[in-house]
């Protein structure tokens, strides 16, 4: 399947893809009336410093340890997606734990969100990928994930 | 000191009802013009330091953001301008020369804009390109005089070294240290894929481009920075370059604030020492010390590669092209009073060379005369900046044209005209590795070829219309060229007719 990689000699850290994340999932057509003024709170977020820098969402494991370990049952796979419902999820956070790569955060009600590649959203495709300026994240097919 | 203050040039405009205060232009900017002040809960601005290259603006996600030109002016005067004045002042304060980059901007004649190209009507039918072949290709070098045949009646042909081109466009020469590895990456990529040329500049190549030499032209100029027997039978040609539109007269100047890591390797000099090439090479005092360089590198190339000489266009342009076809060099490159550099003193930027069209149509002409034309190929540089640019120069008698400051708008460049600085926001001309990484090669080398593609299409529409299917037949064309606007003398220089004539 196509995932999201992040190519981090080209991350400049600038923080686009979290505010194009934030309002790709805000279900508004206005990104200064999604925005403005609030807290943001994307599936995507920029680590590093000053010398390397990269963004880092979910990986859509080929078997993901987060929808093993979900004790709602919140987290599952829908196809190669991994995907959360967000009504059955408890805010346990046991999926914040067990990430290896720390993809998973939840949203200002506490409850979790991730990445679903923007499959079902305003975007139709990874808003993070479309406003990268350098071309550091990628959607493209590399084989399977562990 | 004195009161030495002037307002700032540009004004940052923030259009608050859509700033989201996402920080991009703070995080973007390496003059550090924008800032979050956390008292205020809004981004603020310190327009003072704002070179207007537009790197906020294009990446704000709102499109907040504009740069403005300050309205706060000195009282109107035709002699004394604005900039005139700043200009003594900034020198009072300093002692020093002023510092420009990139090309001439001042309101002389573009001579280009003022020639116009013929197209058939009835009598000798338009070609079009989308229906039939169009010939784009050209070679460079040595053309044989005379058809020579053997015995049987067979063709000599025993060709001077030549290179060859599926345009006739190439990118000029732009020193590794001037500009980026990226966006040296880019250039290299880009000229491979095109079928064409780029050049290393004075700044040696790079270990990591050898493999890029079938597509490469390598430069020796004053300073010899980065010559050795590998970089000259790396490329595709050798360039020597004895002048430079930007300053003619003067040599290329790198801070040692840019001779880091590989520069400095690749410059073959230490890190840290200023790279100042001298303005005159110091072997060459004639056109016979001209030929012993030209032979010199013919020799340690096994005559394998053509020798190009670079000259900026000065005055008697015309008679030193003549002298340089006699020197055994293959390509004469003359490059106008508009040509690009990473710096240069404002004062000989703009006030020293001449116009490449007055150049090239006096250059072509003379060498004719001469019955030398054939001896050599001119390549014209010095900001070609289109396609028609480029066919209005094949009608005039190049061979081909340089272009490097089209390039660089492809790579992102926004004329700010401040690559001296050394924090150029688009990642092209500094070498900030934090900066260098926001020009990604594979994106740059795909806007090269784009851009080059369009005027390759453009200029087979332009001589297809003229019902010309190849450039060779263009070349040195100028009956299809019409000049408006101009005097007789440009006329009679440029070897064109009025239009109406």
């Amino acid at each position: 399947m196509r995932r999201v990689f992040v190519n981090e000699e080209w991350c400049l850290a600038c923080h686009l893809c979290e505010y194009n994340c934030a309002f790709a999932n805000s279900g508004m057509d206005d990104m200064v009336l999604a925005l403005k003024g609030k807290p943001i709170f994307p599936r995507i977020h920029v680590e590093g410093d000053e010398r390397i820098s990269y963004a880092v969402s979910c990986r859509h494991c080929t078997d993901p340890i987060c929808v093993k370990s979900c004790i709602a049952g919140a987290l599952s796979k829908d196809g190669d997606v991994i995907r959360v419902d967000r009504n059955v999820c408890v805010g346990c956070l046991t999926c914040v734990l067990v990430c290896p790569y720390g993809a998973l955060a939840p949203g200002p009600d506490g409850v979790m969100q991730k990445c679903e590649l923007c499959l079902e959203n305003s975007c139709g495709e990874p808003a993070c990928v479309k406003g990268c300026p350098n071309r550091a994240i990628v959607y493209e097919e590399r084989g399977e994930r562990a | 000191m004195g009161v030495d203050f002037i307002y700032p040039e540009f004004e940052v405009i923030r259009n608050e009802s859509r700033c989201i205060a996402c920080r991009v232009c703070e995080r973007q900017c390496s003059n550090e013009v924008h800032a979050w002040s956390e008292r205020r809960g809004v981004m603020m601005s310190d327009e003072s330091r704002c070179v207007n290259c537009q790197r906020c603006v294009s990446l704000c996600p709102t499109r907040a953001l504009k740069i403005v030109r300050s309205d706060c002016r000195l009282r109107e005067n035709a002699n004394w301008t604005d900039a005139t004045i700043k200009e003594v002042y900034k020198q009072a304060g300093s002692g020093g020369v002023l510092l420009s980059s990139m090309g001439n901007p001042n309101p002389l004649p573009v001579y280009w804009d003022r020639i116009l190209i013929n197209a058939s009507q009835v009598t000798n039918p338009p070609i079009d390109p989308l229906r039939e072949p169009m010939e784009t290709r050209v070679s460079l070098g040595k053309r044989p005089q005379r058809i020579e045949r053997d015995d049987e009646g067979g063709i000599i042909c025993d060709l001077q070294p030549q290179i060859e081109l599926s345009m006739p466009v190439m990118f000029s020469a732009m020193s590794y240290g001037s500009i980026s590895y990226n966006a040296h990456a880019s250039l290299a990529r880009a000229a491979t894929e095109l079928g064409i040329m780029y050049n290393t500049g004075e700044g040696g190549l790079h270990e990591d481009f050898y493999a890029y030499g079938p597509h490469t032209i390598v430069q020796v100029a004053s300073g010899r920075f980065g010559v050795h027997e590998d970089f000259l039978n790396a490329g595709a040609a050798i360039e020597i370059k004895m002048g430079q539109g930007a300053k003619p007269g003067i040599g290329g100047h790198l801070p040692g604030a840019k001779i880091v890591g590989d520069i400095s390797r690749t410059r073959m000099i230490p890190e840290g020492s200023d790279a100042i090439s001298p303005a005159p090479h110091h072997d060459i005092y004639s056109i016979e010390d001209l030929r012993q360089l030209v032979f010199s590198l013919k020799e340690a190339t096994s005559y394998r590669k053509p020798v190009i000489v670079k000259v900026a266009a000065v005055h008697n342009i015309a008679a030193i092209a003549s002298g340089i076809a006699r020197s055994g060099a293959d390509i004469i490159a003359i490059d106008g009073f508009r040509g690009g550099t990473g710096a240069a003193p404002t004062r000989i930027r703009d006030n020293v060379g001449i116009p490449i069209e007055l150049a090239l149509a006096s250059v072509d002409q003379r060498l004719r005369d001469e019955g030398i034309r054939n001896d050599v190929s001119i390549v014209c540089g010095g900001s070609i900046r289109s396609a028609s640019d480029v066919v209005k120069a094949i009608a005039l008698g190049a061979d081909a044209c340089y272009v490097a400051t089209a390039a660089l708008l492809a790579l992102g460049c926004h004329l700010c005209r401040t690559c001296h600085t050394g924090k150029c926001n688009w990642g092209i001309a500094t070498q900030r590795p934090d900066l260098v990484k926001r020009l990604n090669p594979e994106i740059g080398s795909e806007r090269l070829v784009n851009l080059m593609n369009a005027w390759r299409h453009e200029i087979k529409e332009l001589i297809g219309g003229m019902g010309i299917n190849s450039i060779e037949a263009l070349k040195g064309n100028r009956l299809m060229l019409r000049g408006v606007g101009l005097t007789e003398k440009e006329l009679s220089i440029l070897g064109i007719n009025h239009a109406g004539e």
